[in-house]
């Protein structure tokens, strides 16, 4: 059942209607636009009722029980009464900073799934420079939590932010050079090209089984993207117990659950790049396509919940230490020794 | 080109914050994330208990020491009646004093267990919270069982105890036990040496043995920073000469060694128990002269009790002019001494690690505001 036959029978429906083509076009990026949309902001919703089932089973509880079986429409009726809640404005605020920081956040959380390969024939647009543009878009979250801090006027807020901008732009560097070490064996900055380029022979293919450099770069990555999603052990900017909420403590109602949605939604995306970068995107036997990469990328997204509800936080400091100390020359010497090895003729 | 100029700035955390334990207002000079002064404001709880207890009778002050420090209301109901009996020469019958310290210990078992988990929670681990309040509540559930309440129990009183244990409070108790020393390795599993948890409390919020006695600092915290100092063996009260037990004692005075010198005691409160559960003997409850609420009055004079509580050394002056109600009653609480010497452990510390210090102290705010 590939869902790209779907797809194709629509565009052959839109086809013989007649429309002119840059209209064609037009209605037709729109539409997957508009799916794509619907779909994740719906997975966001999901994984956030995922992830208290997950939290409460670890801490002998159930979690939302009472909205349905095991309380699955639970965060839907959340983002309903977050909808109807009042938006409470601070009248010291900076007006324009303070309203587009969610819109920010939220854009800039959808906009890596141009690239993201769901499965076989199913993606937006095959860029040449995939990787790259999603490192860039990833990167234009760091800026609405700064624009969050600073235009909320709070000290807390503030701190939160100033510590997200820390956060995010020290570990974009071992993020984007462990990707580089993949790359190195793709020899293609496209998503698709790399996902195909770890096809066949049952899993030993894939980017992840290539000892030791790809062991190595995704656990790095790993690590990196928890710091980027803003998850436990590295969610200082949001220490509760510290910062009270941090960046988006002045926020409420919908502004509030964009900003929590789009921490879902970059959870998400940092494990389908897991899982297009290291294991094998959606190749897999019998199943079709985009169900392997949706198994793939959940387990992924399971790994993170389990880091989240197991670890302590780290402190700012230790955390810098941690990325430029440790995680930096690490994937550095991961990357040139890894290029030193494709140089000298090991093909993998 | 000049240096950038930046300059300090005062952050208000509390009274309503979500690590503040309570109501503690804390106003922080800070340099970007480093603290540089910490100004403790207290009051936000005060409920003037000190004061009604000049209005009422003896027994019907007990109630008002669950309210003075109610993670461990049952020794606050120990040292008030401690007090009483210490005035009035009253003898507590022999099974009293057994169900007394089987109570003291358990709540002291509940007490760090609650630590153990709000220190783990404002350190970013949220599972250990749920982990030590699931224990906590098999005691809770022991003391619902004794004397209906979960929270302020009412339970020791002047002479004795309010009621005896029901038959199927035993068996419990140990079983209790039993799932809490099991448990206990889960605990220091979890959390012992995650390097996580050892690089945010090794060496944080250091607190010297001389600066411990100076500030008047008792309890847990005394006995990390090295002071090897417990009521129960340096002034027995009660029966506690009886049970063989150790005080465990650390010695860096770090926030590491906090947590650690209160995982050591509950082990030693579950010997006590299991002693104290063995030599259980029947009996009397109350003294063969049963104290009246009404009508007791003890003779003239004035007495200091003090017991040790999961937080150091709680106190109790009473003033009697032999009447049936206290002239004066003055409460000492180990919470208000320890976080006067909040301020002197912030040394190059961030907000993060005020945080972990705070939690580490094991500050209660009603005992500080009474």
């Amino acid at each position: 059942m590939e869902l790209y036959g779907i797809f194709e029978w629509i565009y052959g429906l839109l086809a013989d209607t007649g429309l002119p083509e840059p209209w064609l076009t037009f209605v037709v990026y729109l539409g997957l636009g508009v799916v794509i949309f619907g779909t994740l902001s719906v997975l966001a919703l999901f994984l956030v009722w995922w992830e208290r089932k997950i939290a409460g089973h670890i801490q002998q509880r159930f979690g939302p029980m009472r909205t349905g079986w095991h309380g699955w429409y639970q965060t839907i009726m959340d983002a309903v009464k977050l909808l109807q809640k009042e938006d409470i404005r601070v009248t010291t605020r900076d007006k324009a900073v303070f309203f587009w920081a969610p819109v920010v956040c939220f854009v800039a959380a959808y906009l890596a799934y141009v690239v993201i390969p769901f499965g076989e024939n199913l993606w937006v647009a095959d860029l040449n420079v995939g990787i790259l543009y999603i490192i860039a878009v990833t990167t234009l979250t760091v800026i609405s939590l700064l624009m969050a801090g600073w235009g909320s006027n709070n000290k807390y807020a503030l701190l939160g932010g100033m510590r997200s901008a820390a956060q995010v732009v020290s570990y974009e560097v071992p993020m984007a050079v462990s990707i580089l070490t993949i790359i190195v064996f793709s020899g293609s900055l496209s998503m698709v090209d790399i996902a195909n380029s770890q096809q066949g022979n049952v899993i030993f293919n894939w980017f992840i089984f290539k000892p030791p450099f790809g062991i190595i770069a995704f656990l790095t990555y790993i690590t990196a993207a928890t710091a980027e999603a803003n998850r436990t052990p590295f969610d200082i900017p949001e220490a509760e117990q510290e910062l009270v909420a941090g960046y988006n403590v002045e926020y409420s109602g919908m502004k509030f659950a964009m900003f929590f949605l789009a921490e879902f939604v970059n959870l998400f995306t940092v494990s389908a790049i897991a899982t297009t970068l290291f294991l094998g995107a959606w190749h897999g036997p019998l199943l079709p396509s985009w169900i392997w990469f949706l198994l793939k990328t959940f387990g992924m997204v399971l790994l993170l919940m389990l880091f989240r509800w197991t670890f302590p936080r780290l402190r700012v400091d230790q955390l810098m230490e941690f990325a430029w100390k440790f995680l930096v020359p690490l994937t550095f010497a991961n990357l040139i020794l890894a290029g030193w090895m494709k140089y000298a003729g090991w093909h993998w | 080109m000049s240096p950038l100029r930046t300059e300090e700035f005062t952050i208000n955390m509390g009274p309503h914050h979500p690590s503040t334990h309570g109501v503690c207002r804390l106003i922080l000079t800070m340099d970007g994330e480093k603290v540089l002064k910490v100004e403790p404001v207290i009051g936000y709880l005060h409920r003037s208990i000190e004061k009604i207890c000049e209005n009422r009778t003896y027994v019907q002050c007990v109630p008002l020491f669950d309210r003075f420090e109610y993670v461990t209301s049952m020794s606050c109901n120990m040292v008030f009646s401690l007090a009483v009996e210490k005035l009035a020469q009253i003898e507590v019958p022999e099974r009293a004093e057994y169900l007394r310290v089987i109570m003291l210990e358990l709540n002291r078992i509940a007490s760090h267990l609650l630590f153990y988990g709000v220190t783990a929670m404002d350190i970013g681990a949220l599972t250990p919270f749920l982990y030590g309040l699931r224990e906590r509540e098999l005691i809770v559930d022991l003391f619902e069982m004794t004397c209906g309440q979960r929270l302020t129990y009412n339970y020791i009183r002047p002479g004795g105890v309010s009621r005896d244990i029901p038959p199927e409070f035993i068996p419990k108790c140990r079983e209790a036990v039993k799932i809490i020393t099991e448990k206990m390795s889960d605990y220091e599993g979890l959390l012992n040496e995650n390097p996580i948890w050892k690089v945010r409390n090794v060496g944080i919020g250091y607190l010297s043995a001389e600066d411990a006695i100076a500030w008047g600092v008792s309890g847990p915290v005394a006995r990390a920073s090295g002071v090897s100092y417990d009521i129960r063996k340096n002034d027995p009260y009660s029966i506690y000469d009886r049970f063989d037990f150790e005080i465990p004692v650390h010695h860096n005075g770090d926030c590491y060694d906090r947590y650690l010198q209160r995982l050591a005691e509950i082990k030693q409160s579950l010997r006590i128990v299991t002693q104290a559960l063995d030599g259980l003997p029947e009996g009397e409850i109350q003294p063969k002269k049963k104290i009246n609420a009404i009508t007791f009055k003890p003779p003239a004079g004035e007495v200091y009790a003090r017991v040790e509580n999961s937080r150091g050394e709680l106190g109790t002056y009473v003033v009697s002019d032999g009447t049936n109600k206290p002239l004066r009653v003055k409460m000492r609480g180990g919470s208000y001494n320890q976080l006067q010497a909040l301020p002197i452990m912030i040394k190059d510390c961030l907000i993060a690690d005020l945080v972990a210090i705070f939690a580490s102290l094991d500050v209660i705010m009603p005992e500080v505001d009474r």
